[in-house]
């Protein structure tokens, strides 16, 4: 047993530092700093410059434009890149639908979509969850009858995050509805420019337009667009949503906050002194701080087995990376929000449109902790989790 | 970055955890229990054969050169056997102090009995008001011709009853809370002076209340500088809290294992009660909290080895907050899904309760910790 990095490692870790201090745009970074959605423009200029230098998809395989680097290497990769901060990669193309294409697509798919995801070309979003089908995935009744070389779409999506800015969107569809529910979903790609799809705002809770629903109307989707075998697009979901697993717990992403809490609270009074100063904060800071080495040390666990069995196989401490790390990111957002009390209540509407660029940062504070209860709900819930570790960890 | 173990390490607890496995289930401990001292001689015995006891001692003093890893195998393997022996108090303190701080002379005069499992050692340092500063020494030793004389008392001395040897902090300056001034003295359990009250504890082990009137000791009864012992102190301490880390995984460990078998065996309303989804996410967070305290022990004994005495104390101390956290959770969940068989002292499963909840306030409750560490800054300040 070894805490540290190898030397190698060391120098990658510099390399990767270097790169970032030098190349994240510096109003892209701010933006992250002060607690705002990046916009379209920062991540697509953001993901250019990756794959320009060859690091857009660094966890694909080589063949595809990965850069073949070991688990410790990919995870020093995502932990610089969070603490720099730089922002985060949109997972719709690189995380999710690219593996899926790359894994079972055909060649004409690869050949077209996958060198367009890595620069961002086309911006993909996500069409699983339904009005009827949160958790309860598979029983989703958007459906696709096939007709001649078209499939004809019907039904509605929602919670689609950024699909206002979307090229294509990767659906998940019921085309036999004769049989259980898993067997009768395929998983279409389609295009948002396609006669029939509407989308429309959902505002959330923060104030953001971030989700939408998207409506689908008699849309014709050419059947070249099936990934993989008709009715078989529930295991490729299954693969979609278990790929992801290490990036989950965002540890860098929390450091970052907690660094910028201190900062904060230090120069917040409260009794004539420093809120950072006040030893009741300081604990309650502080327990958020060995709660998110537990989990730094829980994912170099994860990473270390990845590297030794090869990623087929988690560690089972795996599924404890989304529980926990989605816990503290509420954490942190909650200290950030206690933190400046009172003064979280100004709202500032123009942050919507992302026109008010002068608009005091401190204003994103309320708006991210409101934002941030997201993060236990969706890419299966904290509960839909712990079934999970019941099932296929302990086995009840 | 590794988290495996060595070869040789796979083969130190596959032949721990041979011996526990023969010779230490729930009946045998009860046995062991009964026994003078409170623990079982021949298994002891057994500890020395397979070198358990010299595990962490240099190959000159007798030992296997074992670091904190090594240590880390061994507690676990005894949380999750609930073993009663004197480890903790004689190979990782009473050893600690020798092994760090002992001259060669003290080293050749009690490692030897300490590695063959002839001799134990306890340390005697938590006072009537001392709680958990370790610079809070009220008992003193003062100097008297080359040697000391020591009077005070010390309480709830583990294995104090038992042990051949006490390792016992007493101050030779200054006053009840300075931190320097304090010295760390062998002294033997017969010794003239020393008295000896020993009890069983709520966790199944025994201690001791120890009262020390005017016990003289050589010069050489003194391990390390007697006028600045506390870093020492501190050091020893830090092994000892890393190790229960390590002791508390594999209570928890066990306690996990034991509460799913429990569910999916216990049958109500016809089915097992480990189909509830309540009782589900309950095992789930226990696991959770588990497997959180298993990586903050792995921390800490990775910590161990740090140069930096701060960082080190550091990472003990969040390790030992998530511990004390996670210990207590695990414990109290384990009770509640076993029901009212859980409430018995015939079932395993509330002893391995009471063991953690008595690990949480050995050397600093999670209170303690949280203060200790955020007084300093926390922990993530790189």
């Amino acid at each position: 047993m070894d805490l540290s990095f190898t030397k190698e490692e060391l120098a990658f870790r510099d390399d990767v530092r270097a790169f970032f201090r030098d190349n994240v745009p510096p109003a892209t970074r701010q933006r992250i700093e002060d607690g705002r959605h990046v916009d379209k423009d920062d991540l697509v200029q953001w993901q250019r410059i990756l794959n320009a230098k060859g690091w857009a998809v660094p966890h694909w395989p080589v063949e595809y434009g990965g850069t073949g680097w070991s688990p410790a290497q990919q995870y020093i990769f995502n932990e610089e890149m969070q603490l720099a901060p730089a922002p985060a990669p949109l997972p719709f193309g690189v995380n999710m639908v690219g593996p899926v294409i790359y894994t079972f697509g055909n060649d004409e798919q690869k050949k077209y979509f996958l060198p367009r995801i890595a620069n961002l070309d086309d911006w993909w979003c996500q069409g699983f969850s339904e009005p009827g089908s949160g958790s309860d995935l598979a029983s989703l009744k958007t459906t696709a009858k096939r007709k001649g070389d078209v499939y004809i779409v019907n039904g509605q999506k929602t919670w689609t995050t950024l699909a206002q800015h979307a090229d294509w969107i990767f659906c998940l569809v019921r085309t036999d509805p004769a049989v259980k529910k898993q067997e009768g979903i395929s998983f279409l790609l389609i295009d948002m420019k396609s006669r029939g799809i509407t989308v429309r705002p959902i505002i959330t809770i923060d104030g953001g337009r971030e989700i939408n629903e998207v409506f689908f109307d008699d849309v014709e989707v050419p059947v070249a667009n099936l990934v993989g075998q008709e009715n078989k697009g529930w295991d490729y979901a299954k693969f979609l949503l278990g790929n992801e697993r290490t990036n989950i717990a965002r540890v860098g992403m929390s450091k970052e906050r907690i660094r910028r809490i201190k900062q904060l609270a230090a120069s917040v009074k409260a009794g004539g002194r420093p809120l950072i100063e006040d030893l009741r904060f300081r604990e309650k800071l502080t327990s958020v701080e060995i709660e998110l080495k537990a989990l730094e040390m829980t994912q170099l666990r994860v990473v270390a087995a990845e590297g030794r069995h090869g990623k087929g196989k988690p560690d089972p401490a795996s599924s404890i990376l989304k529980i926990k790390g989605s816990e503290i990111q509420q954490a942190t957002t909650e200290l950030m929000l206690d933190v400046i009390g009172p003064f979280a209540a100004p709202f500032d509407p123009g942050e919507n449109d992302g026109s008010n660029e002068l608009g005091d940062w401190t204003m994103q504070i309320a708006p991210s902790y409101f934002n941030n209860r997201k993060v236990t709900i969706y890419g299966g819930s904290n509960e839909i989790q712990r079934n999970i570790i019941a099932k296929a960890v302990l086995g009840l | 970055m590794d988290f495996d173990l060595s070869e040789e390490q796979r083969l130190l607890k596959e032949s721990i955890d041979g011996l526990l496995g023969d010779a230490y289930d729930f009946e045998q401990r009860k046995r062991y229990r009964a026994e003078e001292g409170g623990f079982s001689r021949a298994i002891w015995g057994k500890f020395a054969e397979q070198g358990l006891l010299g595990l962490p001692f240099a190959e000159a003093d007798g030992g296997f050169g074992g670091g904190t890893v090594e240590t880390m195998i061994v507690m676990e393997a005894l949380g999750r056997a609930l073993v009663v022996e004197p480890y903790l108090a004689t190979v990782v303190l009473g050893g600690g102090f020798l092994r760090r701080g002992g001259s060669d002379a003290q080293r050749a005069a009690h490692l030897p009995g300490l590695i063959d499992g002839s001799r134990t050692l306890a340390f005697a340092q938590l006072e009537r008001d001392s709680r958990y500063d370790l610079a809070d020494v009220s008992t003193t030793a003062k100097k008297n011709g080359g040697g000391f004389v020591i009077d005070g008392e010390k309480f709830v001395v583990t294995h104090g009853d038992s042990a051949d040897t006490l390792v016992v902090t007493a101050r030779t300056k200054g006053s009840q809370r300075d931190r320097g001034g304090i010295g760390v003295f062998l002294v033997p359990r017969d010794a003239k002076g020393v008295s000896v009250k020993g009890y069983p504890t709520q966790d199944g082990l025994r201690a001791a209340d120890i009262a020390f009137e005017g016990v003289a000791v050589g010069a050489d009864a003194a391990i390390g500088d007697s006028e600045d012992g506390l870093p020492l102190i501190e050091r020893v301490v830090d092994d000892a809290r890393i190790a229960l880390c390590a002791e508390a995984v594999g209570l928890m460990d066990e306690c996990l294992k034991t509460t799913v078998e429990y569910i999916k065996t216990r049958k109500q309303f016809g089915v097992a009660i480990g189909t509830f989804q309540a009782l589900q996410h309950r095992a789930s967070d226990m696991f959770v909290a588990l497997e959180q305290a298993r990586s903050m022990a792995m921390y800490a004994t990775m910590a161990g080895d740090f140069e930096d005495a701060k960082e080190r104390a550091a990472a003990v101390a969040a390790a030992k907050v998530q511990i004390g956290r996670s210990g207590r959770f695990v414990g109290q969940q384990a009770i509640q899904l076993h029901g009212g068989v859980g409430m018995t002292e015939e079932f395993k499963i509330g002893h391995y309760f009471k063991r953690l909840t008595m690990i949480e306030s050995t050397f600093g409750d999670t209170d303690y910790h949280l203060q200790r560490l955020s007084e300093q800054g926390g922990l993530l300040n790189d």
